[in-house]
């Protein structure tokens, strides 16, 4: 049986289509599923062993990103979605998709009773939706997406409200946790796109089968996806045509085949 | 307003009445055609409803019809014989298609985008709209709904294109506009270039399109009549790109709900805008991305199950256009109580015509309607059945029982006369600038200054601070972006995608426009057009081969000979150029009418003559595709193409306050030649880098390629090859010939290159360098720029970061 991974969709989710063929392209099986279809049980969460979020704005990101889908699924799909955690299944949040998880609570989530908000993504400091590639600084962490990911990554960001941010005690416990996955690689703007408290740009729960993080690893999984792959192919380029995003979904994958199956 | 209908008495009017309720009611009908209606009338011995001239209106509206493309045109030019044209459209536009017959042509000019073929089970469409009069009142408003109105005629070609891209062009006033040089009622361009941007920002990253493609254009007659271009490129199923209505099959309306936003749009965009348009609010539409992705989500669905036989988008007119034009060749019967309304109180005529956004209306055999409600309501969208497709070929339109419209589609759809129009072409004359070289008194001059002010004057300029607010990479195909370079922030020439994720075969799409050469010859602006969307196309991988073009004419008033003849010289050339390159049109639009009238001192104003070229290419292997920014020192710089002595229009005449006699010329003869053997180098692998001669000629263009990559160059224009005796040293630097690029050559290739060219002029300039340092060094030998390309990039940077 190969790993089930479950890409939701909802009004104005738009990166669907990229991060189902992340996990395609990584050996699982997949489904796109709008969420109308968990509610009214006409798809099983449990029949998955990977939930995915993907990037885009859901329902306009209206009142700010991610909230309206975060309450949804806190309030209509509660059973399921505690019991996909309790059975030790991956989820990963993937821009709106982390926006959506910190939301919920699923993210950071440790000790949280119930899914309680404890951290944001607020509006970038440069006031306004950027798209651009930034250098990350990979973390030493639990999460399980990211196991042999390369010290440094480069993946691109695109988004408007992607600014970390957590109380002081919040913040001190993901660093003591190691829940910070990703990083900036710079603190000044633009390597630090929207001002994030201690540069992070991704996060895990304590267990590392929680993911979210702003930068999309779905749209670089080919090695042309680099935006600077011109200058790299024709001289010292000796890499596969992979591209460095794709291993993060592997990963997902192969826990998933290791531990799940 | 009630809800009833009323009779429009025409019967008895006379001419002056046909004209009083033309104008009042914004039909925007002349009186020909108000007479055409009443002698209609007549022999049915009635008077028209409200809602049956209104229908009219719409549908012979220059923004549905195309009048001015498809009438008769008595054309006269200096020192030549008058000559009669039986419409520019299908004399121009659609013969060279013909013509050209490329058998990867699909679908041409019939649906709501053209067709190409793309790989064995995709096609792609492509389509450029324009959203001027909106974004002219209200900026933000007008250009996301200009944006989701060209989305929504990818969704309606065929069975239905999935957006995969958008490309906006833009033209504004200038950005220092004194406010009180302010055309009264207008906005400051400033407003205008932030509103437009923000509409297409939030409209297109909210449907999760890339917006990889555009251009920003700035001058002074654009201030009151902004031009918002908006393009949008769709794949389709090649067995989904039919459509067929049979009598019988249900009138499904699917999405968003109607209100009385954007009513009178078509009729109101057919005609001159004053310092009163602005209270026309109620013309400008509201948009609601979400909503269109949600019809997007769930007819692409309904599309691979076959639910539905036909599509179209409620554009320009609303029902009554989308309906009628469905139902042209049968007929349809529509129950307007039917319409899902976001308020009460509409009159019928309002429901019918109403542009309220987000609306598609589909063609479903009775049985599928189950399945369609299915899968609308697992998507949330609201769909209602409106009414019945008929064999009556009569358009019948019902609000509670009372028939409120009752047209011969005949009458609708072919009734309408065809003006005959007159145009004239005399070419200007305008004080040409001496060279610099040549001028008395000018000792040892440099360039360093010129080159650097070309690089800030706003048409140059990086337009970074936009681009960036665009998401480009959703759908995660993007391969070539529209910044690149050492730092991710040089000018691009065209962006490359890979629709299908896990494929390597690219879509290319690029523009062209030129509209100061209109102030020259509007037959040398669009002729230059052509070559640029063509060259952009080369420059990073793409072929004239495997190219198909759109053309977007924005022009003044029509009806006034001297705007009419630019048009006809404009659309001579868009047949001779692409001919010649064997590039075919498959789609195209127009937008007439731009023109504002000052109110106080009945001053009239154009805008320049503006045609935007799209030119989209499939590439079948984008490990070919090469960039812009030059890639390591020691390399050489060849200049590709013939330069000539063509300054009129250019941007280095401009900056000193000249306009002058002679555009760039296009030589098909010798740059097709140029194009096809520079395409099969780059795709040889033997070009590590290519940008295309554009505004600013080769200096401008050297210095983009320096900067973006992060090296400076030591360059000689003795190397230039030349089409005919040029002495002087910033004629050959800022020459805007057409059909030239420079490229970046490595050594170890050098003689490859050069046995491959053989036949094409070229000729190498210099190198790459491992400093910053970026000198050129005039005919004599003397430098002409001294400069460093941190220098130069800050000059390119610094004017447009808003």
């Amino acid at each position: 049986m190969r790993p089930r991974a479950l890409i939701l969709r909802t009004a104005g989710t738009n990166c669907d289509v990229e991060t189902d063929m992340a996990f395609q392209f990584a050996g699982a099986e997949t489904a796109l599923v709008h969420i109308q279809h968990l509610i009214s049980d006409k798809v099983n969460l449990a029949d998955y062993q990977i939930l995915a979020i993907p990037g885009g704005f859901s329902y306009g990101d209206d009142i700010a990103a991610g909230i309206l889908l975060a309450i949804e699924m806190k309030h209509k799909l509660t059973n399921a979605l505690n019991r996909f955690v309790e059975d030790g299944k991956l989820i990963i949040g993937i821009c709106n998709g982390f926006q959506v998880l910190v939301r919920t609570g699923l993210l950071p989530g440790n000790n949280t009773p119930q899914m309680a908000q404890r951290a944001t993504l607020a509006m970038n400091t440069s006031a306004k939706f950027e798209c651009r590639w930034v250098d990350l600084e990979t973390q030493e962490s639990p999460c399980v997406f990211t196991k042999g990911v390369k010290a440094s990554v480069y993946l691109p960001v695109a988004h408007a409200e992607g600014r970390f941010t957590a109380p002081v005690d919040v913040l001190s416990a993901l660093e003591a946790n190691n829940q910070v996955v990703f990083r900036y690689a710079e603190s000044r703007y633009p390597n630090n796109p929207n001002g994030s408290d201690s540069n992070i740009a991704g996060i895990c729960d304590p267990t590392g089968k929680i993911f979210g993080l702003m930068p999309h690893p779905e749209r670089f999984l080919t090695k042309w996806n680099h935006p600077r792959w011109t200058r790299l192919v024709k001289t010292q380029d000796t890499r596969s045509e992979e591209g460095d995003g794709l291993v993060i979904f592997k990963n997902a994958v192969n826990y998933v085949k290791a531990n799940l199956l | 307003m009630s809800s009833t209908v009323n009779e429009i008495e025409i019967l008895n009017a006379d001419d002056a009445e046909l004209m009083r309720i033309s104008r009042e009611g914004t039909l925007s009908l002349s009186l020909n055609e108000m007479q055409t209606i009443q002698r209609h009338f007549g022999t049915l011995g009635r008077n028209p409803t409200d809602v049956e001239i209104e229908t009219i209106a719409q549908t012979w509206s220059e923004h549905c019809v195309h009048k001015t493309f498809k009438s008769t045109i008595l054309y006269s030019e200096e020192g030549k014989a008058p000559e009669q044209i039986d419409g520019l459209f299908p004399s121009f536009i659609q013969r060279a298609t013909e013509e050209i017959a490329k058998p990867w042509c699909v679908s041409v000019f019939s649906d709501n985008a053209g067709i190409i073929e793309f790989d064995e089970k995709y096609n792609l469409v492509f389509k450029v709209e324009t959203h001027n009069h909106p974004s002219a009142i209200e900026p933000y408003g007008g250009a996301g709904t200009g944006i989701g109105g060209v989305i929504r005629d990818s969704l309606g070609t065929g069975l239905g294109a999935k957006p995969i891209l958008n490309t906006d062009v833009f033209c504004f006033g200038m950005p220092d506009t004194p406010y009180a040089e302010l055309p009264k009622g207008s906005l400051h361009p400033k407003r205008v270039f932030k509103g437009v941007v923000a509409g297409v920002r939030d409209y297109g990253n909210r449907m999760g399109i890339p917006t990889a493609n555009g251009a920003i254009l700035f001058d002074s007659r654009y201030t009151a009549n902004p031009l918002v271009f908006c393009g949008n490129v769709g794949l389709i199923p090649r067995n989904r790109c039919e459509k067929s209505v049979e009598p019988g099959d249900l009138v499904v309306s699917i999405g968003g709900q109607t209100g009385r936003d954007g009513i009178h749009g078509a009729t109101f965009s057919s005609a001159e805008l004053d310092d009163t348009s602005e209270s026309l609010g109620s013309v400008v539409q509201i948009g609601n991305p979400i909503m269109e992705k949600k019809i997007v989500d769930a007819l692409l669905q309904a599309r691979d199950r076959n639910l539905y036989r036909s599509i179209t988008d409620c554009g320009a007119g609303g029902f009554s256009s989308a309906v009628g034009e469905m139902g042209e060749h049968i007929g349809a019967e529509v129950h307007l109580e039917r319409v899902s309304l976001k308020y009460e109180g509409l009159a019928p005529w309002e429901i019918w015509l109403s542009e309220a956004q987000e609306r598609m209306v589909i063609a479903v055999p009775p049985e599928n309607l189950d399945e369609l409600m299915e899968i609308c309501e697992a998507e949330v969208v609201e769909a209602t059945v409106l009414g019945t497709f008929t064999d009556t070929h009569r358009l019948q339109v019902f609000y509670e029982g009372a028939v409120v419209a009752d047209l011969e589609m005949e009458f609708l759809h072919h009734g309408l006369p065809m003006p005959v129009k007159e145009a004239v072409w005399q070419p200007p004359k305008h004080p040409d600038m001496a060279s610099r070289d040549e001028g008395i008194g000018v000792e040892n001059p440099s360039y360093t200054n010129d080159l650097e002010q070309l690089l800030a004057s706003p048409n140059i300029a990086s337009k970074e601070s936009v681009i960036r607010q665009y998401d480009h990479g959703v759908q995660g195909g993007m391969v070539i972006n529209p910044l690149v370079g050492v730092e991710n922030d040089g000018p691009s020439d065209a962006c490359v995608t890979t629709p299908v994720l896990g494929s390597r075969t690219g879509v290319i799409v690029a523009n062209g426009i030129n509209p100061r050469y209109s102030d020259v010859d509007p037959y040398l602006s669009a002729a230059s057009a052509i070559d640029e969307a063509l060259r952009n196309i080369i420059a990073v991988g793409g072929t004239l081969e495997k190219t198909a073009l759109l053309d977007n004419f924005c022009w003044g008033n029509p009806d006034k000979p001297d705007r009419l003849g630019e048009l006809v010289r404009a659309a001579r050339a868009c047949y001779d150029i692409a001919t010649a390159y064997g590039t075919p049109f498959i789609s195209g639009k127009d937008s007439l009418y731009n023109e504002y009238r000052d109110t106080t001192t009945g001053e009239q104003r154009a805008i320049p003559s503006t045609l935007l070229i799209s030119a989209i290419c499939v590439m079948p292997d984008i490990q070919h595709a090469t960039t812009m920014d030059v890639k390591a020192p020691g390399n050489f710089i060849y200049v590709v193409g013939n330069t000539y002595a063509e300054l009129g229009g250019s941007h280095y005449f401009n900056i000193h306050g000249y306009i002058g006699n002679t555009a760039p010329d296009v030589r098909p003869s010798e740059s097709k030649l140029t194009m096809e053997r520079l395409s099969t180098a780059i795709n040889s692998g033997l070009v590590r880098s290519c940008h295309d001669c554009s505004e600013g000629g080769i200096g401008v263009a050297a210095a983009e390629m320096a900067f973006s990559g992060g090296y400076g160059m030591s360059l000689s224009l003795n190397g230039i090859p030349i089409g005919e005796e040029i002495n002087a040293d910033d004629v050959l630097l800022f020459s805007e010939s057409n059909s030239r690029f420079l490229v970046e050559i490595e050594p170890q290739h050098q003689h490859t290159y050069e046995s491959h060219m053989a036949g094409v002029p070229i000729g190498c300039l210099g190198t790459v360098s491992d400093t910053p340092e970026f000198v050129i060094k005039g005919k004599t030998g003397r430098s002409i720029v001294a400069t460093s390309i941190d220098i130069l990039k800050s000059a390119w940077q610094a004017p447009l970061n808003l």
